[in-house]
């Protein structure tokens, strides 16, 4: 039906390299064939700026169509022969193209000149202390995100009834139930390394027990907290972003302040809340499933039985590695909550500041665990724990 | 007026699930004419607009735009098709990452050989005839109020010089001056560059103002076409309703003054 159907276009008109255009140099006058449109400019314009002489004439009457772009292409072309101190003449101009003459001619912008743009030592400078000064910004903006948390969970705790536990149990169960399956994994996989990279280095010394130790206190102290926190980082400071920030953008936190609701007790208490209460678990999950993949790799690789794992493990590794592992957690939550909601609140009015927004809160927040976590390690070295 | 027939619609059904939007509808869109197509909420003005677009294909129905089956045809016979026609959405729809300039000049590339002093220039120039000051080429859409948005959308539906334009609602939500300047900017475009104009609009100023002929959607199809003196003989009951209600009164009124 369609092949027979459709008519026959008309070919002049057909795709953009069909436009055709064509001067031909007459006697006193300089022929113009074909159409002066958009499509054809690039065809007429290197033709067109080639025409000079003194009092040109221009015969138009050859002329199909034109349209703004060509009306343009002539008003620039008489422009430029007129500095040049010479003068063009339409020649059988249409009165319809002498009215879209007038009014592109009337439409033309004043162009200011853009000033020469150059680079002096006081540019870098002063580039420097721009970057300086967003810095101190970004850090004062990410402090009085984590006082307004602070100051409206004070508030909520004397006034329970505000409190709003859905909200809490919606996000516990997007950051902390959701990442279960993930962080496990993960845990998972990162015992199963630890234990066959330490055996194959101890088997050397005739130490494999040792790798118990190893997979211990790695695991408790240090790495299935800090690498939970980094998968949580991920996962949901990035959805803090685009949950606050879409909200911003649309002006639904403007309205919730004409409403009287204040956006720091809806949004930010109960998602931060929710990473306090769940990335301590998450930690725990990590923990377990770091120990479990750790002694299935012993077993296989050393002959480590699980019983003697176990025993091992119970005798060998002090509780205070599973304490300052546990300390961290909820600075981790915090840190990343508040970067998390805080980016979210820097987003403009446009998609794409959603987006950068949102790829730096996941890059803040992993930058700032992992910092926070250094800082730790230097104060339990003195606390000698 | 009446032109050859640019746009021809036959027949068009459209329906989301159960619900019947249009049924049986024809319409014809003559060269070089502004058409207002009216109609209740929910009768599928906007739906008709996205039809002959090309963003949604109808349930039944024929479309020919220039002579050309615009639904079963190739695909670069339709984005010949695309390349005459200008759309402008109700609230722009501009891209919010680039500039107003690089906007307008988005359509431009699809053109071969046109270099990018002579884009820039000729985004300018169009910019500037959709009525914005020459700072705004600048400016990212985030920075524009409502109405510049809604003429940069224009200048945008118009760098090509399409020969069709599709505006949605181009004067809801403008203020009563602007609206009027943006009827004016229609209705001069329309006359200086032949363009053929197919308006969705509920502004019966805009109607008396730019209008040659209106459409109205009633009863998922066509109900009436014709000047604005027929529709004020129409005795249709939501017809008579919409062109002499209180509104449309002062509208009359006001065009009776002016004129």
């Amino acid at each position: 039906m369609a092949a027979t159907r459709m008519p026959v276009a008309d070919p002049a008109r057909q795709g953009a390299g069909a436009a055709g255009f064509r001067l031909e140099h007459g006697v006193d006058s300089v022929h113009l064939h074909g159409e002066l449109s958009v499509r054809s400019l690039p065809l007429a314009l290197p033709l067109m700026n080639r025409l000079g002489g003194n009092a040109l004439v221009l015969d138009l009457s050859g002329l199909t169509r034109l349209d703004t772009a060509g009306a343009w292409a002539l008003l620039q072309l008489a422009a430029r022969l007129e500095k040049q101190g010479q003068s063009l003449e339409l020649r059988a101009l249409s009165a319809d193209h002498s009215a879209l003459l007038d009014r592109v001619e009337q439409a033309i912008p004043e162009i200011a000149q853009p000033g020469v743009l150059r680079r002096s030592l006081s540019d870098l400078l002063d580039a420097l202390g721009r970057v300086v000064v967003a810095a101190w910004g970004f850090l004062a903006g990410v402090l009085a995100v984590l006082g307004i948390f602070l100051a409206r969970l004070g508030y909520l705790a004397r006034h329970p009834s505000e409190f709003r536990m859905t909200a809490l149990i919606y996000h516990a169960d997007q950051v902390g139930w959701r990442a279960i399956p993930i962080v496990a994994l993960m845990a998972f996989l990162i015992g199963v390394v630890l234990a066959f990279q330490g055996a194959v280095q101890l088997r050397q010394f005739g130490a494999e027990i040792f790798v118990v130790d190893l997979i211990a206190i790695s695991i408790l102290r240090e790495l299935g907290i800090l690498l939970t926190a980094i998968i949580v980082a991920g996962r949901t400071a990035s959805s803090f972003t685009a949950a606050i920030g879409s909200m911003k953008m649309r002006e639904e936190i403007d309205a919730m302040r004409t409403l009287a609701i204040d956006p720091a007790t809806v949004l930010f208490v109960p998602r931060i809340l929710a990473l306090l209460i769940t990335l301590p678990l998450l930690g725990l999950v990590a923990n377990v499933m770091g120990l479990f993949g750790g002694a299935m790799m012993a077993w296989i690789e050393l002959g480590i039985s699980p019983a003697m794992f176990l025993t091992r493990l119970l005798e060998d590794t002090g509780i205070n590695h599973v304490i300052v592992g546990f300390v961290k957690a909820p600075v981790f939550a915090v840190i990343i909550g508040v970067i998390g909601c805080h980016a979210g609140m820097q987003v403009g009015g446009n998609a794409e500041s959603l987006g950068r927004q949102t790829s730096s809160a996941v890059v803040q927040a992993i930058f700032a665990v992992i910092a926070a976590d250094a800082l730790f390690s230097v104060f339990f070295a003195m606390l000698d724990m | 007026m009446a032109g050859d027939v640019v746009i021809s619609l036959r027949g068009l059904r459209n329906q989301f699930g159960a619900q019947l939007v249009h049924d049986n509808l024809d319409l014809d869109v003559h060269a070089g004419e502004v058409l207002g197509v009216v109609g209740g909420s929910g009768t599928g003005k906007s739906v008709l607009l996205r039809c002959i677009a090309g963003l949604r294909p109808p349930q039944a129905g024929s479309i020919h735009i220039f002579g050309q089956d615009a639904l079963n045809c190739s695909e670069s016979t339709r984005r010949a098709i695309d390349q005459r026609m200008g759309v402008m959405f109700q609230d722009g729809a501009l891209f919010s990452s680039l500039t107003v300039r690089e906007n307008v000049e988005v359509p431009m590339r699809a053109i071969q050989g046109l270099g990018k002093a002579v884009r820039r220039d000729l985004a300018d120039l169009k910019i500037s005839m959709a009525g914005l000051p020459y700072g705004a080429g600048d400016k990212y859409p985030s920075e524009l109020s409502g109405g510049m948005r809604k003429r940069a959308g224009l200048a945008r539906a118009l760098a090509l010089d399409p020969e069709i334009v599709f505006l949605d609602e181009p004067t809801a939500g403008l203020d009563p001056i602007g609206a009027s300047a943006f009827d004016e900017l229609i209705k001069g475009l329309s006359q200086s560059m032949g363009l053929t104009v197919f308006l969705v609009t509920h502004d019966l100023d805009t109607l008396h103002a730019t209008c040659d002929r209106i459409a109205v959607l009633a009863e998922k199809r066509v109900m009436y076409s014709g000047t604005m003196s027929d529709m004020l003989e129409v005795d249709h009951p939501w017809v008579h309703e919409y062109f002499h209600g209180p509104r449309a009164r002062a509208a009359l009124d006001t065009k009776e003054r002016t004129a």
